[in-house]
């Protein structure tokens, strides 16, 4: 299949995904009410009627949210697994999930002791900041001055140890804490769009937008890294900022995203994956590819998310899960396909 | 072309190149030879720009290698090393592309298409062009990094004379495409004038046949470098390899 044959097909269900995603849930809402939404809040008058009121309150920012979430997961996936020419690698491996996580779960515990409160924003920020700061710790104990040589290798163990360390200190927290908290822990660590707000909204799209376009950027240097290090350097890519930038756009983007809808696994690494047997590795198709399939696979996620326990919720990160890992290990066996 | 002047390279105290000067010229094939660890592997970094000599300077047309980027350097020098694997599948005419990836911003112009169609003619792998590069045998591969590596160095960038150099490509060929690959390597030189191989190669008869220029090695430092009808001497060689040998035979 040719390239844009996929991205007219991914659009195409991208949108009519969305559209169903923002009709059904909790309430059902009619094409009606969602037209005179549309028609009212364009024209700026005031909805009074409940069912547009949640359509435009509450699911279409939901379901905007999803998509662009899952558009910088996949493509947090993608440059992490072509930077680390690794294809176990999932975002958040250089420490950012667990460290926003640790963030978040710091905020549970002692969020009420603080004086600093910034409303709705401080969840965010706390993990945000988790994120950030679990990252640049991995970055720079991986940082060897003996010897450059494989240096993406001791990037990948360091993450995996700090992740281990960040998240121990997750169950610390969660050990700690009074019930609720706990409870709260936990779910935030399955991932929940249930909190999408437009001004959150605005932020996570210009994050991502802005790194996607970043990352565009460096698809020809990611596809000459499938060479090896040794390679790309002769083909004039310099290792050490390539690693540096891509890290940057990564870790922005992934902790951006997680930061308001929790910890979402799996979608960064199968997206991926699913697009190398649809049309093979080229970066330059997997970066803008990533973004469609990954924002349709969340919003298909969250719809069920929505639908299968309605009208109580499933954290979507079970969701991923449970429907992803089947679908992508069927695909593993049936194609033969070589990573 | 290129101008080596005292080159020294050491690592943790140890030498691998010990002050090494020479001069190889434009348009011809000069190659490396020497005993396992006789430091050619390192000299051809050190040319190549991967490495950087502790003491002495490489210079490219005169110009000192250190003051040319990687992406300028990418431009007109391309190296080809030993059997290499991708981390991920890709189709053949994929990675011929690379070769292109120093010459071109977002989307390939029509010359690099033009360019990596024929460079993939010339080594014979047109016909693999739509099939996945982790499938090939070894012998595909390293013809599908030939041509990429002389898609590359298709033709002059900017007016700057190319080099190529050769970390002993032909491990692991047969006998039928170490020639081969090697009379490619002479037909292309020959309507490239302004093109240098500098190269290493482990087998003696090759590096008669095809060389213009031979440096022999040993201890890392130069045992003699000349013609190589001056330098395959057999006391050269016994002196060299420890190996005595009676004559060279050759192969048309």
């Amino acid at each position: 299949m040719k390239s844009n044959s996929i991205g007219i097909a991914f659009l195409f269900l991208l949108v009519l995904l969305s559209l169903i995603s923002a009709k059904y849930g909790a309430v059902e809402i009619s094409h009606q009410e969602i037209w005179n939404a549309f028609t009212h809040s364009l024209q700026g008058t005031e909805i009074n009627n409940l069912n547009e009121r949640i359509f435009i309150q509450i699911r279409l920012p939901r379901v905007i949210m999803g998509a662009f979430v899952g558009a910088a997961l996949a493509v947090g996936g993608v440059l992490m697994q072509a930077l680390f020419r690794n294809p176990i690698v999932e975002p958040g491996l250089v420490g950012t999930s667990s460290g926003a996580a640790f963030g978040a779960a710091l905020y549970f515990v002692l969020g009420a002791t603080l004086k600093l409160n910034l409303g709705e924003w401080t969840l965010p920020l706390a993990a945000c900041i988790g994120g950030i700061v679990s990252t640049t710790f991995v970055f720079y104990l991986s940082q060897s001055k003996k010897s450059n040589k494989s240096s993406v290798v001791s990037l990948l163990l360091t993450g995996i140890a700090i992740n281990a360390l960040f998240l121990s200190g997750v169950g610390f927290l969660s050990y700690i804490a009074r019930d609720p908290q706990a409870r709260s822990i936990t779910f935030w660590n399955l991932g929940t769009l249930s909190g999408s707000y437009w001004e959150a909204l605005y932020f996570v799209i210009g994050v991502t937008v802005v790194c996607l376009l970043l990352s565009l950027r460096y698809a020809k240097q990611l596809n000459a890294l499938m060479l090896g290090e040794q390679e790309a350097q002769l083909l004039g890519v310099s290792i050490r900022q390539l690693k540096i930038k891509v890290l940057l756009i990564n870790v922005i983007m992934v902790s951006v995203a997680t930061a308001f809808v929790g910890v979402i696994g799996f979608v960064g690494l199968i997206v991926p994956h699913l697009l190398r047997m649809l049309h093979g590795s080229d970066n330059r198709f997997l970066i803008w590819a990533g973004a469609m399939l990954g924002a349709l696979v969340l919003t298909a996620s969250d719809l069920a998310a929505r639908l299968l326990l309605s009208p109580a919720e499933l954290p979507i990160g079970i969701v991923t899960s449970i429907i992803g890992v089947p679908i992508f290990i069927v695909l593993l066996r049936r194609t033969n396909y070589f990573f | 072309m290129v101008t080596i002047e005292n080159v020294t390279y050491e690592i943790k105290g140890k030498l691998l190149v010990k002050d090494v000067s020479a001069h190889f010229e434009k348009g011809k094939i000069n190659l490396i030879l020497g005993p396992n660890g006789a430091g050619k592997s390192t000299l051809i970094k050190l040319i190549s720009g991967e490495l950087k000599p502790t003491q002495g300077n490489v210079l490219i047309e005169k110009l000192n290698l250190q003051q040319i980027s990687l992406k300028e350097l990418a431009k007109f020098r391309a190296v080809l090393s030993q059997s290499l694997e991708l981390s991920f599948p890709l189709n053949v005419h994929e990675v011929v592309l690379m070769g292109r990836y120093p010459h071109f911003e977002g989307k390939a112009k029509a010359i690099d298409l033009e360019i990596c169609e024929k460079s993939m003619e010339l080594f014979d792998v047109k016909e693999m062009k739509n099939r996945n590069y982790l499938t090939l045998s070894g012998g595909e591969k390293q013809r599908v990094q030939f041509a990429r590596v002389f898609a590359q160095i298709w033709q002059l960038s900017e007016g700057k004379s190319r080099l190529l150099l050769l970390d002993e490509p032909l491990t692991f060929l047969d006998l039928f495409y170490q020639y081969n690959l090697m009379k490619k390597i002479r037909a292309f030189i020959n309507s490239n004038p302004d093109l240098t191989v500098i190269g290493v190669v482990h087998d003696i008869n090759i590096a008669a046949k095809f060389s213009d220029s031979i440096m022999l090695l040993k201890d890392s430092k130069i045992f003699d470098f000349g013609y190589p009808n001056n330098v395959l001497t057999e006391k050269n060689i016994f002196e060299v390899f420890k190996v005595a040998i009676k004559n060279c035979f050759e192969i048309e």
